[in-house]
């Protein structure tokens, strides 16, 4: 190509590429979109393109599009600072969402908060946001909170003796250990507490050793994955009766499915409004949001939504709002802090979100729902 | 009583599912000494491909079938590929190489299956079988049986064919073999595509009980592995005693020691034998000739 005509091409790509691009907001994500947590991952990144694309076919953000940086850690805490570091230092982006999983969210965290950019992870362990770190804030609910939901629930069924067998993942092991925590406000004792490791194939002695305990009323099955599907099934081929709890980790439809219908029949467990999209009643706050996040993900991806797409839906919904609020494209790391820390009733997937200078987690109880399946699908208990 | 007998069933239903996972191990491992780590990949593409199959619609056993010459060639080139160019490196380096494969194969099922949990219905229905208070799920039989026949397969194979015995010369010592006109390229390729079989075999009979995902084929292969060395590694019966063994054992801990423990005491006694029987349960002794 000759000089002139490469010139020429350069200040043309000049004039149309910068102005948009210096103007655009860039908006930074390290999530595991492959590896062990690639289950979560995968619909936290298709939910971030999907909704920025939403978001500027309908003309951006302050009129400005928003630009996602999206990096894959593969769930290695490692490979998220990485990535971290370089989203503020060379992507310099204004917020970052990610952290599939408590320990990459735990790395990005320390790099956030030196350099000093707000920070919403999509991971469910509670010392993400406890003690409070100024720049950093999360979207689902904690452990904590889903045994206390589950433990209200058997209170209000005069249930005061069950048996807890939980994964040896970090899930379950993180779980059993809030729900230990919480039993004496509930009045509930763990009569029998057994464990089974990620790939067991079978866990049927556990499930014996439970329903041979005395006085046992119920069953709570902290885990993650196919283990759950797996306890289910044996707690049927035992015949065992009694009310079975599970927890928000196998909120989703791919559990009924892997335990077959029959199977998860009376099934018990904490969830949010993503899976009763249709049963909300017209005047539930969070009806519109959910409908409308699931028919766009179901729409463009032809798969069942999640609820920790739900948390990146959130995520993305709280810096978006933040943002706006704050009225600059190009927004000062500290003020945007400060404006989502102002967040205040802000309807999510997940629940309404307000955060305040010494909660970063914004959600209580009522966000959570206590559900059942019946005849292969969810229904709100009353 | 029936509490014994529903763990040692619970038992029966692990080991034979460790047992298959072993028994895909052996026929590398005699054809060339190499511990094929990529074996849990195998067993994972059968189940996904088997999970695949029936989900679009094609009756279950040709879904089978498909999975297994599919994973059979997908063997063949893994050797083809990867294994026949590094021909002579020492066996640790091919055994770095099929943990490479394996970490490829694990990729590629996420990006062209997808990143989900997939099970299909048991062959013989979901109803669990009673036998004198203890349940079985009928699943479970037919993984005990399947185990059961590969082994007396690889069995009659190793001892009772040519193409075995040649098999066995390959690893003993591949330079004798082919001065007396064993084509050892060729079985080479037979091996890795009858593992893989062998492995896809597992991978669809086991789906029903464990269920299966892209990335479950690391914590199979180390199950089968550790099944297979407690047995004796290359040994066929030594991959279905040391399956069983490990099954029940564990099944045994969990009920009436603790569940925490139950890796951890297995794991132990796996340490223990082989500690005084180096060669596993039931391997041959290596004896070098001075």
């Amino acid at each position: 190509m000759s000089t002139p005509k490469s010139l020429a091409l350069a200040a043309i790509l000049l004039a149309m590429g910068s102005p948009a691009a210096l103007a655009q907001i860039r908006i930074g994500a390290t999530l595991a979109e492959t590896g062990p947590a690639g289950a979560l991952g995968d619909p936290e990144a298709k939910t971030l393109r999907l909704l920025v694309e939403q978001i500027n076919a309908a003309g951006g953000v302050l009129g400005e599009p928003l630009e996602l940086v999206l990096y894959d850690d593969g769930g290695d805490p490692n490979n998220a600072r990485t990535y971290a570091t370089r989203l503020v230092e060379h992507d310099e982006v204004v917020a970052i969402i990610g952290g599939t999983t408590t320990g990459t969210s735990l790395a990005i965290r320390s790099v956030a908060e030196d350099e000093e950019i707000p920070f919403i992870s999509l991971a469910g362990g509670i010392e993400i946001i406890d003690p409070v770190h100024p720049f950093t804030f999360k979207t689902p609910h904690t452990d904590r909170m889903a045994c206390e939901k589950l433990f209200e629930d058997m209170q209000a069924q005069g249930i005061t003796r069950i048996g807890m067998i939980s994964g040896t993942d970090g899930f379950g092991a993180s779980m059993r250990n809030q729900c230990l925590d919480v039993t004496a406000g509930y009045g509930i004792e763990i009569a029998a507490d057994e464990r089974y490791a990620p790939g067991d194939a079978d866990m049927v002695p556990q499930l014996t050793n439970i329903r041979n305990t005395e006085g046992v009323q119920a069953v709570l099955n902290p885990g993650f994955g196919a283990g759950p599907a797996i306890v289910t099934r044996n707690y049927r081929q035992l015949g065992i009766e009694l009310p079975f709890y599970q927890s928000h980790g196998v909120a989703g439809q791919a559990y009924i499915d892997l335990s077959g219908a029959e199977n998860a029949e009376g099934v018990r467990l904490p969830g949010t409004a993503l899976l009763i999209a249709d049963q909300l009643t017209e005047d539930d706050a969070q009806r519109a949001v959910v409908t409308a996040y699931r028919d766009a993900y179901v729409g463009r991806y032809n798969e069942p939504v999640s609820t920790f797409g739900g948390y990146a839906h959130d995520a993305l919904a709280i810096l978006v709002d933040a943002i706006t609020r704050n009225g600059e494209a190009d927004p000062d790391p500290v003020d945007l802090r400060d404006a989502i820390e102002a967040t205040a009733g802000l309807v999510g997937t997940t629940g309404t979100y307000s955060f305040a200078a010494d909660d970063h987690l914004g959600l209580d109880l009522t966000a959570f729902r206590l559900l059942q399946i019946q005849g292969g699908t969810w229904s709100e208990t009353p | 009583m029936s509490d014994l007998l529903q763990f040692l069933l619970s038992g029966l239903t692990v080991g034979a599912v460790y047992a298959l996972l072993a028994l895909g191990f052996t026929i590398i491992f005699n054809a060339s000494g190499v511990v094929n780590f990529a074996q849990g990949e195998f067993v994972m593409l059968g189940g996904m491909a088997t999970a695949f199959g029936i989900a679009a619609g094609l009756p279950v056993p040709l879904a089978a079938l498909l999975a297994i010459l599919g994973t059979a060639a997908l063997g063949v080139a893994l050797n083809a590929l990867a294994i026949a160019p590094a021909r002579g490196a020492p066996v640790v380096s091919l055994i770095i190489i099929t943990i490479g494969a394996a970490i490829f194969l694990q990729g590629a099922a996420g990006l062209l299956f997808d990143k989900q949990i997939h099970r299909y219905p048991g062959f013989s229905g979901e109803a669990a079988l009673r036998i004198l208070g203890a349940t079985i799920l009928p699943q479970s039989l037919w993984v005990i049986a399947g185990a059961t026949l590969t082994f007396a397969l690889l069995w009659l194979f190793f001892s009772r064919t040519l193409t075995g015995k040649a098999v066995l010369a390959t690893a003993n010592n591949p330079l004798a073999a082919s001065l007396v006109g064993i084509n050892t390229r060729a079985i080479m390729a037979l091996s890795f595509g009858l593992s893989a079989a062998i492995g896809a075999v597992a991978g669809l009979l086991v789906t029903p009980i464990t269920m299966t995902a892209y990335n479950t084929g690391v914590a199979l292969a180390l199950s089968g592995f550790a099944a297979a060395m407690l047995g004796g590694l290359g040994s066929p019966l030594g991959a279905l005693v040391g399956g069983l063994l490990l099954g029940v054992l564990e099944a045994l801990t969990a009920g009436y020691v603790s569940s925490q423990y139950k890796d951890a005491v297995s794991f132990i006694l796996i340490i223990l034998v082989l500690t005084f029987l180096p060669q596993g349960l039931l391997g041959r002794k290596s004896t070098d000739r001075v």
